[in-house]
């Protein structure tokens, strides 16, 4: 056997139709970007689920950790008043 | 690790926080939210679902043998083009499990590497033969029912990503049954020669299929932790109860019988009652000594050996084309 060399891991996002945008289907394995895709149209499009595939290292992907007890979604949590039904308006008016 | 597996989260071993971390973990699986691949969970929840889901996705992959078998001698060009897709998707559907497995920090090639050195297991009823054509049809009725029944509540599963692997997979596998139903029926109608090899392979493979619901309920190893956990939905006699009176209909529209004579209508429980399975033969295969059990474990490694200079050939090829996109971005 030769020595255990491990295709680099991707992920792939698929526009199921136009209209739509990239959503995550999984990830695969692939030695680069143009077999990840191909690999990615025989794994995830089957049955026509797209007509369009993004495929991205894992390794570039940053994360937000939701384990973190710091407040990095905070700041959207006490803004309310980013929201139309904040707002008090007179019954009766319209087209508001 | 990468930003999308998961591997350890920072807080593991924290000591302190763990009991915050594993509150905040139970009321998650309480209020029906899914874990998903960097949330903080208890290393056995992680261990269970490696287990399980590795050997479900091995069971996908080694699956593909017994059908394979008959592609060659698919009888008609519509068959054959049938069961090359059915048999494509089974590949699939073991990539997807693998890749919702890696999230769990587990990479492919150790995967692999434990179903080879037989470390992790896959379903028994692969370890039986396929003794003619009729049983590609029974393999697509029974084996991908049981295997449906099964999995439609994984659908719900706490482990996001191993939900979403199962909600990709069951819409594929309707496919997969209903195409051995009618291949099933077309023998069932066909010649007394046809009818015949149908019955036989309905009769081979009833009992086999009973048992892919696992051991009893008060036997079963795992079950109650897992349903705690919101992994396993349903328990094993449940759903096999559920598959029973879904195919005893289904056996008297295809014209043929099932292999059991305890088989009849209750009332009172608004099921079938049905005869035992035959447990020892269970262990039996399930410790190695299946009709096939060498076979397929020879085969897995032996395509996974011969592939070996494909792989190497594409990551060689891959890293040529990066040193040479670098010296022409040096060039430049
Ligand atoms: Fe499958
Ligand atoms: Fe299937």
């Amino acid at each position: 056997m030769s020595e255990q060399t491990e295709w680099p891991l991707w992920e792939v996002f698929v526009r199921s139709r136009r209209g739509l945008s990239h959503t995550h289907a999984g990830s695969l394995h692939a030695p680069d970007a143009e077999l990840a895709l191909r690999n990615a149209r025989d794994l995830y499009t089957r049955r026509g689920e797209g007509v369009s595939l993004w495929v991205v290292p894992s390794a570039a992907i940053t994360a937000s950790s939701p384990d973190e007890k710091d407040p990095f979604f905070a700041p959207a949590a006490d803004k309310p008043y980013r929201h139309p039904t904040f707002y008090e308006i007179p019954e009766g008016v319209k087209h508001l | 690790m990468t930003a999308v597996a998961g591997g350890t989260s920072a807080a593991e071993g924290a000591g302190s926080g763990e009991d915050a971390f594993l509150a905040a973990f139970d009321a998650a699986v309480a209020a029906e939210e899914r874990i998903e691949p960097r949330d903080w969970m208890p290393d056995a929840y992680r261990a269970t679902l490696v287990r399980q889901m590795a050997q479900h996705a091995h069971s996908e992959i080694i699956g593909m043998q017994p059908e394979a078998n008959w592609i060659t001698r698919a009888p008609s060009l519509r068959r054959k083009a049938i069961l090359m897709a059915k048999v494509q998707d089974e590949a699939g559907h073991g990539l997807y499990l693998y890749s919702a497995t890696e999230t769990l920090g587990t990479g492919r090639d150790e995967l692999l590497d434990k179903l080879h050195a037989g470390r992790q297991k896959y379903s028994s009823i692969f370890n039986y033969p396929t003794l003619t054509w009729a049983d590609v049809g029974a393999i697509g009725w029974l084996v991908d029912g049981a295997a449906i029944t099964n999995q439609v509540p994984l659908c719900r599963c706490s482990y996001g990503p191993y939900a979403r692997a199962m909600i990709r997979i069951c819409k594929e596998e309707s496919f997969h049954q209903r195409q051995g139903f009618e291949l099933l029926l077309a023998l069932s109608e066909g010649t007394p020669e046809q009818h015949a090899m149908a019955q036989d392979a309905v009769d081979r493979w009833w009992w086999p299929s009973l048992m892919m619901f696992g051991p009893p309920d008060g036997e079963s190893a795992h079950s109650a932790q897992s349903t705690a956990w919101k992994i396993k939905r349903f328990s094993n006699d449940e759903l096999r109860q559920r598959f029973v009176d879904i195919c005893v209909p289904q056996a008297e529209a295809l014209g043929l019988t099932l292999p059991d004579p305890d088989l009849r209508w209750n009332e009172e429980k608004g099921g079938h009652d049905f005869g035992t399975v035959d447990w020892s033969e269970f262990q039996a295969v399930l410790k190695g000594n299946g009709p096939c059990n060498e076979e397929r474990i020879t085969q897995r490694r032996r395509a996974h050996e011969d592939g070996a200079w494909v792989r190497d050939a594409a990551a060689a090829y891959a890293a040529k084309q990066a040193a040479g996109s670098d010296e022409k971005a040096v060039a430049a």
